[in-house]
């Protein structure tokens, strides 16, 4: 029983990255209706900003709050520079880019900063919560952060005009733009905060997997997961989905021998295909209707 | 004025076309004589990337459903052979058929679950399949016959009836004689009945139901017959480069094949091609500008070629055609 609640509780000190990074795929499928392939690489490389920053002597929390701001201009350069000129082309197109943009953000993080393994530090305490040894203070910042972002988005999307705007502009762009939306903005508004979303999930991933070029990609795929499992239209569902995917993560790989470290990676696919035969939409997922 | 019709120097355009493809077997027969035997062995391998990025266009290109895996299915063609020919001794021609064959059952069966999926989410559920391929091939139950990290080397074959020629050569020609066969099939595919029912599916998957086709049946097909492809391509690629190892088919090579599927032109089936040629050839020219920036440099080619070609070479090939075909009507 011990055991148990051990990696139940380590299974949601998990999944708390990858919920903070599902957060950040939803955020973007919303505002551009497609996935973001770059999405870890633009979170690793936001977080080697902040380490930069560090680095030259910056406090933390003035560090945190530059490389949020940094990138969430980087997220909107991105859109207007490189997405913009190409909006008509086919969607295969577009995931050719998204391509093209993680070799190059991970060719150049790692020229510049070198593919060393860098440590990176956690602004919580390292001692041990309330005396407890089963999840760290660190573990809990993270989940804790991750929801305040949830509360944040919620407020945004349900409670301001420039949210309803932004939702608008991506469920039907052409009636958006006619009813006076800047469509075109919009788009750009969800990248810049896709990539401010990224940029908060790098830096609390960081302190746990180390900081080097290709640490996204085996979190990406969970965090795919994640979303997924919860549905590629909730923010709910896919923090949800996060937690899931860890603690699910966790507890096969510990109770069900086979699996073990091997086939990590390969419990993310078999709940990914498993969800989505049962719900093609993801469990919080609206079901999207087509007009005949 | 019907297309057929109209002609170019005397000529239609479907007998230029032909006039074109003669050129292109022609140059494609000769070529290998008169180049060193790595240049040979490139040129082959650009032919294997042409096919299996040929089973994507099939998928994707004619019957509109995204694969993100297909390393995947290039990795179970090229076990296949490599486990059959290290452990059984087949013959290596041999060993193509029943690769296809395996992964025209394996690309069914993945395509029935991949059904109720799509667009982006089965660009997912592909995408965890490629990811999880090089892990399930280490995996330590199977090591016995996939030789686990290590992987299978196996022999390159000698030239057949004591033909003066070196190996290398001799794998262009065989690898050359099956791309031909599979292009053609590809395309005699596409203008028949079954071919006109997948891309109804791609236009308009409700329209098509309404119509009666069996829209199930075809797009697991469609995923079937487009492993088969890509699974034939990894057989020869494991002939071709002697060797099979579980990090040479990771998430990468299905990115390769889409990057190559899209440059070349999505639904146009010369355009894998022009894919294979770019997959093989550029990676190498990015390293030649820059070793540290290799992957930067690839990316920013990759934009420049959507810019300047947003539907890939078949958009520029109709834009040239288009163009060449009015100077020509216009000076008559």
């Amino acid at each position: 029983m011990d055991l148990f609640l051990h990696q139940l509780l380590a299974g949601i000190a998990t999944g708390g990255i990858y919920a903070c990074l599902a957060l950040a795929v939803v955020m973007i499928y919303q505002s551009i209706d497609h996935f973001n392939f770059a999405q870890g690489e633009m979170a690793m490389f936001s977080t080697y900003i902040a380490w930069q920053l560090l680095a030259w002597g910056f406090p933390y929390w003035p560090a945190f709050a530059a490389t949020v701001v940094i990138s969430f201009a980087g997220g909107v350069a991105i859109e207007r520079l490189l997405f913009k000129p190409i909006r008509n082309a086919p969607v295969l197109s577009h995931i050719v880019v998204f391509i093209a943009m993680f070799s190059i953000l991970n060719s150049v993080a790692g020229f510049t900063w070198e593919y060393t393994i860098k440590s990176f530090p956690s602004p919580f305490p390292s001692t041990p919560l309330f005396g407890n040894r089963l999840i760290g203070a660190h573990d809990l910042g993270m989940v804790g952060i991750t929801l305040v972002m949830l509360v944040l988005l919620y407020v945004l999307f349900r409670h301001t005009r420039l949210g309803l705007a932004m939702r608008a502009a991506a469920a039907n762009p052409d009636s958006a733009r006619l009813v006076g939306i800047r469509v075109g903005w919009m788009v750009a508004l969800g990248w810049g905060l896709a990539a401010a979303i990224g940029s908060v999930a790098g830096m609390m991933i960081a302190p746990i997997v180390f900081l080097e070029p290709n640490m996204m990609l085996g979190i990406l795929l969970y965090g795919l997961a994640g979303a997924v499992v919860g549905g590629l239209t909730s923010p709910i569902g896919a923090v949800l989905g996060g937690f899931a995917v860890g603690i699910i993560e966790n507890l096969a790989g510990t109770f069900i021998p086979v699996v073990g470290k091997e086939l990590k990676l390969t419990i993310a696919l078999v709940l990914i295909v498993a969800v989505l035969m049962v719900k093609p939409s993801g469990l919080f997922g609206r079901t999207a209707v087509s007009r005949v | 004025m019907v297309a057929s019709e109209r002609r170019l120097g005397g000529l239609t355009l479907p007998a230029w076309q032909r006039l074109l493809t003669i050129g292109v077997v022609i140059a494609a027969l000769v070529l290998p004589l008169l180049v060193k035997n790595f240049t040979v062995f490139q040129l082959t391998l650009v032919m294997v990337y042409s096919i299996a990025i040929l089973g994507l266009n099939l998928l994707t290109g004619i019957n509109g459903q995204f694969s993100l895996g297909h390393s995947a299915f290039y990795a179970i063609g090229a076990y296949t052979t490599a486990i059959l020919m290290d452990r059984f001794g087949v013959p290596y021609a041999l060993t193509l058929p029943v690769a296809g064959l395996v992964c025209l059952v394996a690309g069914f069966l993945f395509g029935l679950p991949a059904l109720r999926l799509e667009g982006l989410y089965l660009a997912l559920a592909t995408f965890a399949l490629a990811v999880a391929t090089p892990q399930l091939l280490k995996l330590s139950l199977f090591e016995h016959w996939t030789g686990g990290v290590q992987g299978i080397v196996i022999v390159k074959p000698d030239a057949p009836f004591g033909l003066p020629l070196s190996q290398d050569r001799w794998l262009y020609y065989f690898t050359l004689i099956v791309l031909i066969l599979m292009f053609a099939a590809a395309t005699r595919l596409v203008s028949s009945r079954t071919g006109r029912a997948l891309k109804a599916i791609r236009d308009n998957p409700l329209a098509a139901k309404a119509m009666g086709i069996d829209t199930a049946l075809y797009k697991s097909l469609a995923f079937g017959v487009s492993a088969l492809y890509t699974g034939v391509a990894g057989s020869l690629g494991a002939i071709v480069v002697q060797f099979v190892a579980p990090d040479s088919f990771t998430f990468f090579l299905a990115v390769s094949f889409l990057v190559g599927l899209v440059v070349g032109g999505v639904g146009w089936i010369p355009g894998a091609l022009i894919g294979g040629v770019f997959v093989m050839f550029v990676p190498n020219l990015a390293e030649q500008v820059s070793k540290g920036l290799a992957w930067a440099v690839y990316g920013v080619i990759l934009i420049l070629v959507i810019y300047l070609m947003p539907t890939g070479a078949a958009g520029f090939v109709r834009l040239v055609a288009g163009r060449v075909a009015r100077l020509m009507s216009s000076n008559r």
